[in-house]
């Protein structure tokens, strides 16, 4: 057993602290720091300064510009640049979309796709659920009809995240629908641009803009953006929900969470005091962070494992995104009622509506209370937690 | 980071195990915990010939070799087994003598790694307002005071008794239970372990065990210590009611199905096994911090019982409640994990004191 960090890793962790010191922008650190839904240009430039350290996808294996790092490094590189407030780059496309184009795609493939991703050219979206396919998702019914070199796509998707600013969607459609549903899914690459694709916000509880529908009305998709092979759309799938489970427990966030509370905390006040000093208060507080220091074992864990499609996943999401709501709550009320004020991101790209009580909540409070409302959506996305939990109990538990 | 263990730490596993399973049977176990002093001197001598009571200890004071993590893989499995000798109690008091400069302590030691002698450590009255306080008084070269819930005392040769002296600092003495002026009541408690209150009415100490150090730290070090490998024996406890369950509800049929194939049911196993991997997973982080500077080992090791504490008794609360009216009989085994680890939850300072201390303590990272 090594229980600790070895000096190798504290250098590392030190090499990318310095990083962040000399090359995160101040505005940028600003902007996550309120922790509204980022803006396209932040990721944009954020990427690109990473990238030219070489850092913009660290995890990818060389061969494909990455830098081999192991799931620990990377691990830490992301506790810090969440502690760091750096902001969250296109992680559709850096942790989903591109581990299953270069596992399962061309070569025409990768060479178009991956230097774009890496580069932040191209932004991508996810397109599973579709309005009848939620939870239930090989029922889906988006159809991909094969004519000649194309393919005609029509169809609707819904819940996608990124789908306003993104230039691409990974989707999944059906291209055969006599087999078992399953064996019908196919996994296509579809330019958001295209002729015959209509995009349209979905504005969420926060007043914030995240998730779109996209409407396919007899799209034409050239049959190379076909990913691997026909049919076998529910295996990458499956290959790229279980990446997405082991990011899902987002301790680095949340860590940075409970640091914000304690910011928070020691400015309001309560009894004449600062909040952080009320017992009842710090101890609901140390709750959250006792559960977040397990987590962020059972995270290492599941990281240093040697079989690395490890079902305990499913358990760190289910953790992992009910601590996030607990945290957000808490810092929801710790602002008291500064933290019921509808406050739109000040330098927002996508306002619902314009507001008149700008200034009312103070700095600190800042993207406190639409962060409270989103994190609802943590149990939901990325499979609902009652799935996660049958999973846990048919695969883990065998029941 | 490596969650893995080395090949002498899986050995040690591996021969915890067959003793479990060779000699704590039901029928072996009921049999410890009938006799007067609910424990078996068989068991403690094999104990102490297979090398487990100084498993946990330096070379330098006759251990063999390990630490923290020795002590882990052990009373893990004596959670699987429930197994009741006062193992905690031991590792306690060991890790005081091996702190202690004084020729008697190093000599004590011995004995109690060889299984010759039994050393328990008196300290405390409930642990409710801090694990260190005691109102335990050292006046004149006598001591006077109660400590209670005392594990192992009942059987002890010898007692480690904390008491404050005339220039209010804690110290630490060696005194006989025998002694005039020492009167120990003994009882049982619900997870038919011993424990004893103990009264010192002017009781005169064998001699002041002496530290290189402020015995308070020793004092807090050895608690720690034995604290974690508490934390550990509710892993091990908490993994075995739950498989045990599992297999249950695998079997188990009402309207013509494995009562496992019911979601309400399955759901609820799934966040015992979350309470399960998080509670080794806050145990790993504890014992990762034993050797840390003393700030940081008392927050990750209060965080561990804060944690451990109440999700051990969720996992086996919900153990008998998923296997129905048989979970509440006292002849099967779900009903002792769930006594033990409701026992464990308030031992040793219970789970609100440990999130109040971890509450009122620095961060601890990685």
């Amino acid at each position: 057993l090594q229980l600790r960090l070895t000096p190798g890793d504290l250098a590392f962790r030190e090499e990318v602290r310095e990083f962040l010191r000399s090359n995160l922008p101040d505005d940028l650190a600003r902007r996550a720091r309120y922790d509204y839904h980022p803006r396209r240009d932040d990721i944009v430039r954020w990427t690109r300064a990473l990238a030219e350290r070489g850092w913009s996808v660290p995890h990818w294996p060389v061969a494909y510009g990455g830098a081999d790092w192991t799931p620990l490094q990377r691990f830490i590189f992301e506790d810090e640049m969440r502690a760091g407030y750096a902001p969250i780059g296109d992680r559709i496309a850096t942790e989903l979309v591109a581990p299953v184009l270069y596992t399962f795609g061309s070569e025409t493939m990768r060479a178009r796709y991956l230097p774009a991703i890496r580069n932040a050219d191209t932004i991508w979206a996810q397109g599973f659920s579709e309005p009848g396919a939620g939870s239930d998702l090989s029922s889906l019914r988006t159809r991909a009809v094969r004519d000649g070199d194309h393919y005609v796509v029509s169809g609707q998707k819904t819940w996608t995240t990124e789908g306003h600013h993104a230039d691409m969607i990974f989707t999944l459609v059906r291209t055969d629908t006599d087999v078992k549903p399953q064996r019908g899914i196919s996994a296509l690459l579809i330019d958001l641009t295209a002729p015959g694709v209509t995009r349209r916000p979905i504005w969420t509880i926060d007043e914030g803009l995240t998730v779109n529908e996209v409407f396919f009305d007899d799209v034409c998709v050239p049959v190379e953006n076909l990913v691997g092979e026909e049919g076998a759309g529910w295996a990458y799938a499956k290959f790229l929900l279980t990446n997405e489970r082991a990011t899902s427990a987002e301790v680095p966030h949340t860590k940075r969470d409970i640091a914000q509370v304690r910011a928070i905390a020691a400015i309001e006040r309560k009894n004449g005091r600062p909040l952080i000093e009320d017992r009842s208060f710090r101890e609901r507080l140390a709750a959250i962070e006792v559960d977040t220091v397990a987590l962020e074992y059972a995270v290492l864990r599941v990281l240093t494992a040697e079989n690395e499609d490890n079902p305990v996943a499913s358990l760190l999401k289910v953790r992992g995104s009910e601590l996030r709501q607990r945290v957000a709550d808490l810092a929801c009320e710790a602002l008291g009622e500064a933290g019921l004020i509808v406050c739109p991101n000040p330098e927002g790209e996508h306002v619902m509506r314009e507001e008149a009580s700008s200034g009312a909540v103070p700095d600190h409070g800042i993207g406190i209370a639409a962060k409270a409302m989103f994190r609802r959506a943590t149990t939901i996305y990325g499979g609902a937690n009652e799935i996660q939990r049958s999973l846990i109990a048919k695969t883990i538990l065998g029941l | 980071v490596d969650f893995t263990l080395s090949s002498e730490q899986a050995a040690l596993r591996e021969s915890v195990e067959r003793f479990i399973e060779r000699d704590y049977g039901w029928e072996q176990r009921h049999a410890v915990i009938s006799s007067t002093d609910g424990l078996s001197s068989a068991h403690w001598g094999m104990f102490a010939e297979l090398g487990w009571l100084g498993a946990g200890l330096a070379e330098e004071v006759g251990g063999f070799g390990g630490g923290a993590v020795e002590n882990a893989i052990l009373l893990e499995s004596f959670g699987r087994g429930l197994v009741v000798e006062p193992m905690v109690a031991h590792i306690v008091a060991a890790n005081v003598l091996a702190r202690s400069n004084a020729a008697r302590a190093a000599e004590l030691l011995r004995e109690m790694i060889m299984g010759e002698r039994r050393v328990v450590l008196a300290h405390g009255e409930g642990m409710r307002d801090s694990l260190t306080a005691t109102q335990t008084r050292f006046a004149g070269q006598r001591i006077s005071g109660r400590t209670t819930m005392v594990e192992g005392a009942g059987g002890g040769d010898m007692l480690i008794v904390s008491a404050i002296g005339d220039d209010g600092v804690l110290a630490l003495y060696l005194v006989d239970p025998a002694s005039p002026g020492v009167s120990v009541r003994r009882y049982r408690t619900i997870d038919n372990h011993r424990a004893a209150d103990i009264v010192f009415d002017a009781a005169s100490p064998v001699c002041a065990l002496t530290f290189d150090g402020d015995a308070g730290a020793v004092l807090s070090v050895a608690l720690d210590q034995g604290i974690v490998a508490l934390c550990a024996e509710a892993v091990g406890s908490m993994e075995a009611a739950l498989m045990m369950t599992r297999d249950y509800l695998q079997t188990r049929k009402q309207f013509g199905v494995a009562i496992g194939s019911f979601q309400a049911l399955q759901h609820r196993m799934a966040d015992m096994l979350i309470d399960t991997e998080m509670a080794r997973s806050i145990l790993y982080h504890a014992l990762g911090a034993m050797e840390d500077d003393t700030a940081t080992r008392r927050s990750a090791v209060a965080a561990a019982k804060a944690l451990i504490g109440p999700a051990g008794v969720r996992v086996a609360a919900g153990a008998i409640q998923l296997h129905g009216g048989i979970g509440m009989s006292e002849e099967y085994a779900v009903g002792h994990f769930y006594k033990r680890l409701y026992a464990i939850e308030r031992l040793w300072g219970d789970s609100a004191l440990h999130l109040e201390s971890f509450a009122t303590r620095a961060d601890v990272r990685l």
